[in-house]
């Protein structure tokens, strides 16, 4: 696939054979695909779920360059999934956690840290460098973002996407098959993603299908085995069902078809709805009181209703002594539980389902209702730091 | 025709959390409708508001994009399976506190501040 990749001109040392053994003496590797790892140059798009495992491997597989884009620091809660960064790496930057774990699994292996946001003006910049591109992203924007610029540049783009129990996996922008815009032309809408009441990943999800990103990284770069071009995999964890689907490139798309429309890098939070939506969303005109101003009602003993309108695997980590559970989805219909003439405090985690709850019971005529503002989460920083965060 | 559909994890929440629905149905077009019908809370999933099937969700007839066949006329056969496969952007996990919007914005987003 990489045909610009030669064995002739690098060699291994000593040390190396022996690291590599385990390659050198399969035949579907051998020297010649161990010397072409080495020549590498892999950009890993995230250092996250899916890039923690994608680094790992191809770090110890020898990959001469691997490239990591990545601004974020790490946080207690990256603990459980990404597992290139350890406890105590909690608030570095992740490319620098990324770093040390690489040096230690392989010494041979140059990491080019790119501690930016991936973005239109520094892409096409970045990619230049690198042969193959792995997509460990977790926005459509970005996603969309890496699979033009690597079509415009050539570059395959190994694609892996999680959603809770379940992932998708591709290799996109090759010659020969299509392009994610050629499987989803367009991103869904901000409202139509899953919110959070319905996140979470199960930790290993990402550790499955960064690995396979990372398998099909190495026969691309070794030119073995039947690459994942033309094909979406689907993985169900909770059945452990792997499927297979058809993938076409689409004459028509805009990216990769006979008359490609995209010719250079454009806007992509406005191609995924974004733009303004910050403003927009949290609704103007609810009223909120702050976790303080709650205290005070309780320690003043004011009659009024708490409402808790997560969901009730979240009830069961932490809440608010005297909050009522009524999941943001059971609101409509439970709404009689709740006496409008008496005052509401509505929360949830951060305030945003919350605010949703306040605006349709505002809407069905209750007047003295407020939302909490930043939710438990602020109950906990602002009033009692015993309530967990999570 | 008895063919079954893939509900895929983020709809399950629509479908009375099943993974599979089993339904009669000639058509693609018929089967989704049927399905619909049944779980109303779909609909606006499924289709936008001209009715056509959105273009982040693809229906696969077996291991085939239906827009590569008839489209939703696609004729089914018995046994046939239907896939309902959206896109999914990974990694997010839990509501940031810039709401629902900022599960696109969060991480390496496209604009340089």
């Amino acid at each position: 696939m990489i045909e610009t990749l030669t064995a002739e001109t690098v060699a291994l040392s000593k040390d190396e054979i022996l690291r590599y053994s385990r390659h050198l003496i399969m035949p579907e590797v051998g020297m010649e695909g161990q010397l072409k790892l080495k020549q590498a140059k892999v950009l890993l798009i995230g250092a996250g779920g899916l890039g923690s495992p994608l680094a790992l491997y191809l770090a110890a597989a020898g990959v001469g360059r691997l490239g990591l884009v990545d601004f974020d620091v790490v946080d207690f809660t990256n603990l459980q999934r990404q597992i290139m960064h350890g406890t105590s790496d909690v608030g570095r930057p992740k490319l620098e956690s990324a770093a040390d774990t690489i040096a230690e699994i392989n010494p041979y292996v140059e990491l080019v840290p790119h501690q930016a946001r991936l973005c239109s003006e520094n892409a096409l910049e970045i990619f230049a460098d690198y042969d193959i591109v792995a997509d460990g992203t977790d926005n459509f924007a970005t996603r969309y973002l890496v699979n033009d610029a690597c079509v415009l540049t050539g570059k395959p783009n190994v694609y892996g996407s999680i959603f809770r129990f379940e992932g998708q996996a591709s290799v996109f922008a090759t010659r020969e098959g299509p392009c994610y815009r050629c499987l989803y032309p367009e991103p869904p809408p901000p409202g139509l993603v899953p919110s959070c009441a319905e996140g979470g990943v199960l930790g290993v999800l990402p550790g499955i299908v960064g690995c396979i990103q990372a398998l099909e990284t190495i026969k691309l770069i070794i030119g073995k085995g039947e690459p994942l071009v033309g094909r979406l995999l689907l993985f169900d964890a909770l059945q452990l069902r792997f499927r297979e689907l058809r993938l076409r490139k689409n004459p028509e798309c805009p990216a990769c078809g006979a008359r490609p429309t995209i010719d250079h890098l454009i806007d992509y939070e406005e191609f995924c709805g974004i733009r303004g939506q910050e403003a927009a969303e949290p609704m103007n005109g609810i009223p909120e009181i702050t976790a303080v101003e709650l205290k005070r009602m309780m320690d003043e003993g004011r009659t009024f209703q708490l409402v808790d309108v997560r969901e009730p695997h979240e009830f069961d980590i932490c809440r608010i002594p005297g909050s009522v559970l009524i999941p943001l989805g059971d609101v409509a219909a439970r709404m009689n539980e709740l006496d409008s003439a008496e005052e509401i405090v509505v929360h949830c985690r951060s305030g945003m389902r919350s605010a949703k709850a306040v605006d349709l019971l505002r809407k069905a005529g209750f007047r003295r209702i407020h939302n909490l503002k930043g939710g438990i989460l602020a109950w906990s920083d602002q009033v009692d730091p015993s309530v967990p965060k999570y | 025709m008895a063919v079954k559909v893939m509900i895929p994890t983020p709809l399950r929440q629509y479908a009375g959390k099943q993974d599979s629905v089993e339904l009669e149905a000639k058509t693609v077009g018929e089967a989704l409708a049927g399905l619909t019908a049944q779980y109303s809370d779909l609909r606006r999933h499924l289709y936008n508001d001209d009715g056509k099937i959105r273009s982040f969700v693809n229906i696969y007839l077996n291991d085939e994009d239906i827009r590569y066949l008839h489209k939703e006329q696609t004729p089914l056969n018995d046994q046939d399976v239907l896939s309902i496969v959206p896109s999914i952007a990974g990694g997010r996990t839990l509501d940031p506190p810039g709401g629902v919007a900022s599960v696109h914005t969060r991480a390496l987003c496209c604009i340089c501040r």
